[in-house]
């Protein structure tokens, strides 16, 4: 996709760069990459967020106000999806769900135009795939701890005929096991997705600049009015796949607390 | 044909996948609203099954999705 002169590629935006290099383990170099920079990046925003929200303010401000919204948003879902069981599992879920919004969001701010090009990490399989995995591994461990080997009734819905035996606790298996893929897989095509659209209009703008006048104004413009549309839809998209990523952790959660 | 070029049919192809799910979010968020407009007061409740239901019609445009750009830069 890389080649021909004037083609913008789209896909340069998710190269991982070694902003350090670090050491070598086990024959794999361990370097500092700009993902890396800007999960720091994400993490000091985000715990500076908190900071200004967690005065415990009698009569909160707008910045508590803000951060409670959060706070009580994800306390909501928890209580609707896992009940009273789920309080516990708030930190986790919380930090989840802000974690990945803000990742999402700061990959998404403008930052190109000062050089600063941001980097979305929850496009990598690598990231996802591990916040899936440690959620996951949540319900299992959750799950064979509380219940013992009767968290294989997980398997075995109520109320399954018997000559279904054979058959549904193979498909709920099969569902089960490939929970973790499809919980990082939407994050991470969902965010490659978008950013991939963004480039791409904006290659038409850039490239229908250059071709002169007319195609400028009958192309260029058209496409920057796309690009201002889609950009608020990947906004949107950011906090939508924050939510669902969040949502589907406790519905998880749940499984393994109460079984079905 | 050569080989490239049906790379590139395959994943314009796999496009169709990405409008079919377009069709399955429109049909969930269009049902929500169309009952939610019916018992407004039952609306609230069932958010977190609008979203489950567009994530799980969501998952399959993906994968068309992913089809397409493994048939592009993989395969």
């Amino acid at each position: 996709m890389a080649e021909g002169g004037g083609k913008i590629d789209p896909m340069h935006q998710f190269e991982v760069q070694t902003i350090a290099e670090g050491f070598t383990l086990g024959g794999q170099q361990i370097a500092f990459t700009n993902s890396a920079a800007w999960m720091l990046v994400t993490v000091v925003v985000l715990w500076l967020f908190m900071l200004g929200g967690m005065k415990r303010a009698l009569v909160p401000g707008r910045w508590q106000m803000m951060v409670e919204g959060f706070t009580g948003f994800i306390d909501n879902m928890l209580k609707a999806n896992v009940g009273k069981d789920g309080r516990k599992y708030l930190p986790y879920v919380f930090s989840l769900f802000m974690f990945i919004l803000f990742a999402n969001l700061l990959g998404l701010l403008p930052l190109g135009l000062v050089g600063l090009h941001p980097f979305t990490f929850t496009s990598h399989f690598t990231v996802t795939g591990v916040l899936a995995v440690m959620s996951f591994s949540i319900v299992l461990i959750v799950g064979f701890w509380k219940h013992g080997l009767k968290f294989f009734s997980l398997f075995v819905p109520h109320g399954t005929p018997v000559w279904l035996l054979p058959v549904i606790p193979l498909i709920e298996f099969v569902s089960f096991m490939v929970r973790p893929f499809s919980l990082g897989l939407r994050l991470f095509v969902a965010m490659i997705a978008g950013h991939i659209l963004l480039k791409v209009l904006a290659g038409f703008v850039i490239n229908a600049g250059n071709a002169g006048l007319l195609p400028g104004l009958g192309v260029g413009i058209p496409s920057f009015a796309l690009m201002v549309g889609v950009s608020a839809l990947e906004i949107l998209v950011a906090g939508i796949q924050a939510y669902v990523f969040a949502l589907l952790t406790s519905l998880y959660i749940n499984d393994a607390e109460h079984l079905h | 044909m050569d080989a490239e070029a049906a790379k590139l049919i395959g994943a314009g192809l796999a496009a169709i996948g990405a409008g079919m799910a377009a069709i399955g979010v429109g049909t969930v968020f269009g049902n929500f609203l169309e009952g939610a407009l019916r018992n407004p007061g039952a609306a609230d409740g069932q958010q977190g099954r609008l979203f489950i239901g567009f994530a799980a019609a969501e998952l399959l445009g993906l994968l068309a999705f992913v089809v397409a750009m493994i048939l592009i830069f993989v395969a």
